[in-house]
């Protein structure tokens, strides 16, 4: 099976994020990591080519320092990898990333697309759905679960409160993944030498600047929620943030 | 006449009660904007959640039914959408951030050349100009988006951004539009199996008085003691997010959350649980919350009765001293 995997390069989950004037965020000075969903869809790509052939390719959209999540990918044991390299992508909304997208693979045939369910940043879930679209081909969404049939593949689907259903669908389909759907592995220092040598294909804007419109949704600004529950903070060294939050326990919440 | 449309979500006939929510945010926005307020359901045999529909405040239900639309794929569902949004042409189209709705409305909104604002928390009205807020980083900061193409938009509220018992029920039952849309042989292409539940739970969290929950800041396994004995001094249990479970350090039947239980204990301890919104839905009804987390600004606080700003490894070791004291 030929897989495609498109991967995001998101703000590490503990990165403190600073907001300029006009309410963007600086990108800069900020340290990023793949998005959780994207590394176990990449996880799944190499454990169905492993069990099936194919080849595993990865794809991603943004500045040099994106490049970061291929060269990781391309360790982990993917083939080949595509970088839309361009900071004007970062500012793409999901309609436009997924055209961009379909149109840097436009000469290729891959039988199934994955992308993690959501991005840990903006969290949108669109982008491998409205991909999906613009190939009129199926899709799935918050898969836990995928196997080879004769006609195409059964996957399980993730439902609300620990409900999963099974679904059967043809071949080429988009699917987006859950965080967890397996355990992921490490790059080994052979896998990293080995990356060097692997095809990362750079496309430029202008590659695809044909395809995109004008973003369909606007950010207008962003800002730090204000709180609305009166929480208490309690205060000082361990031993006596212990007695005062037991002794909270003890006469208000009554639970001791 | 400019109107707004709610697709509300049924089950095997019976209303997804978060659809509730979504009306009322329909109705505060029809009052906002002076436009009419409809709906729809989506089905095969959804009369009977249209009639309930219909009882609320709202113009007209329309009532989707056809064969092909049970059981739900996506496909299916966005071919009979696109139908009646074509003819009706509303300018705003609303649903809950479900997990089927998430399945469809990319697909639904790109098939017309239009986008979705998803996973929105509230609205606001900016003279003319309506823009919608949703969570950007798991939370930690809020961002105000607005269209900037034309209608339908489409928008997606996140389950409790609205209060249910704020609908207001309608003066006399709206008028109910059934719709049957043609769906040509060959648009679903996904089959779906039966819907279930794995293997039984071993433990029902939600009769817990008391919930020692950890997240992923208790870094290692083996430290995943340490809240277990917390856990067992205050006489309660102990429960996960979702990538403790995930990573097999304890069994998925003690996650919390949108894939998990959903608890409403006296008290729920969270420890190193940073407070996406997946895992607040599972616990924001209990009824003390303690949240310890190393990270000042982490979204736990906001909902926390309780917060103590600080590394749980250095807090939690005296305050099982503490309890056990406590407890004599
Ligand atoms: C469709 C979907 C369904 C989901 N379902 C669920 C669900 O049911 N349940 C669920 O929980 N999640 C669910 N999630 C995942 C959810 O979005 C979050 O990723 C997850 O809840 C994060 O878990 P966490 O808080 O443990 O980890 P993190 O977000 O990584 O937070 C760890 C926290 O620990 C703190 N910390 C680190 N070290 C220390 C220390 N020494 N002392 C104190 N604090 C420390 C950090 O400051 C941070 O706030 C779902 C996601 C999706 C997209």
């Amino acid at each position: 099976m030929k897989i495609l995997v498109c991967m995001k390069q998101v703000p590490q989950k503990d990165a403190p994020l600073k907001l300029n004037e006009s309410g963007a965020w600086i990108r800069e000075d900020v340290s990023y990591e793949v998005n959780e969903p994207d590394a176990y869809a990449l996880e799944e790509a190499l454990r169905q080519k492993e069990k099936h052939g194919g080849e595993v390719v990865v794809i991603t959209s943004g500045p040099t320092r994106a490049g970061q999540v291929l060269r990781e990918a391309l360790a982990k044991g993917a083939d080949r990898a595509i970088h839309l390299e361009d900071n004007a992508f970062v500012g793409l909304d999901a309609f436009n990333t997924a055209r961009a997208f379909a149109e840097a693979i436009k000469d290729e045939k891959f039988d199934l697309i994955f992308t993690g369910l959501q991005s840990d940043d903006y969290g949108y879930a669109q982008t491998g759905v409205v991909l999906a679209e613009l190939l009129g081909w199926p899709h799935a969404t918050i898969i836990m679960q995928i196997e080879k049939t004769d006609g195409g593949i059964q996957v399980k689907r993730e439902l609300e409160a620990g409900y999963f259903q099974f679904v059967d669908m043809p071949l080429p389909a988009v699917l987006t993944i859950q965080s967890g759907i397996n355990k992921l592995r490490y790059a080994t220092l052979i896998g990293i030498k080995q990356a060097k040598n692997k095809p990362l294909r750079k496309v430029t804007l202008a590659e695809v600047q044909a395809v995109l419109g004008p973003n369909l949704q606007k950010i207008e600004k962003l800002y730090v929620p204000q709180k609305t529950k009166n929480t208490e903070f309690l205060q000082g060294p361990a031993a006596e943030v212990a007695k005062q939050l037991v002794e909270k326990l003890r006469n208000e919440v009554r639970v001791l | 006449m400019s109107s707004i449309l709610v697709v509300v979500e049924q089950r095997e006939g019976k209303l997804n009660r978060v659809s509730l929510e979504t009306l009322a945010a329909g109705q505060a926005l029809a009052a906002d904007t002076g436009w009419t307020l409809e709906a729809a359901v989506v089905g095969n045999g959804v009369s009977g959640v249209a009639g309930e529909i219909a009882g609320q405040k709202l113009a007209r239900v329309y009532a989707i039914e056809s064969a092909k639309l049970e059981p739900y794929t996506p496909d299916a569902f966005a071919a009979a959408l696109k139908q009646l949004l074509e003819t009706k042409q509303p300018k705003l189209v609303l649903m809950p951030h479900t997990y089927q709705v998430r399945d469809f409305i990319p697909k639904l909104a790109t098939s017309l050349g239009r986008t979705v604002i998803s996973d929105c928390i509230a609205y606001k009205k900016d003279g003319d100009k309506l823009v919608f807020t949703r969570q950007m980083f798991q939370g930690k900061l809020a961002a105000d988006v607005s269209f900037t193409c034309d209608a339908p938009w489409f928008v997606t509220f996140q389950n409790g951004a609205f209060r249910a018992d704020k609908v207001e029920a309608g003066a006399s039952a709206a008028a109910i539009e059934t719709v049957n849309p043609a769906i040509a042989d060959g648009v679903i292409r996904n089959r779906p199996q039966e819907v279930f539940k794995e293997a039984k739970q071993a433990v029902d969290l939600t009769q817990a008085d008391i919930i020692v929950s950890v997240g992923r800041g208790i870094k290692e396994q083996k430290n995943v003691e340490l809240a277990k004995q917390l856990a067992e001094a205050l006489g309660g249990e102990i429960a996960a997010s979702r990538p403790i479970c995930d990573a097999g350090w304890l069994p998925m039947d003690r996650q919390i959350g949108s894939s998990g239980q959903t608890v409403a204990p006296k008290l729920y301890l969270a420890l190193g649980i940073s407070g996406a919104i997946q895992h607040i839905v599972g616990m924001k009804g209990s009824r003390a919350i303690v949240a310890i987390n190393k990270d000042s600004e982490a979204p736990i606080f906001e909902i926390a009765d309780y917060a103590v700003v600080g590394n749980l490894f250095d807090i939690v070791p005296p305050l099982i001293e503490e309890v056990k004291k406590a407890k004599g």
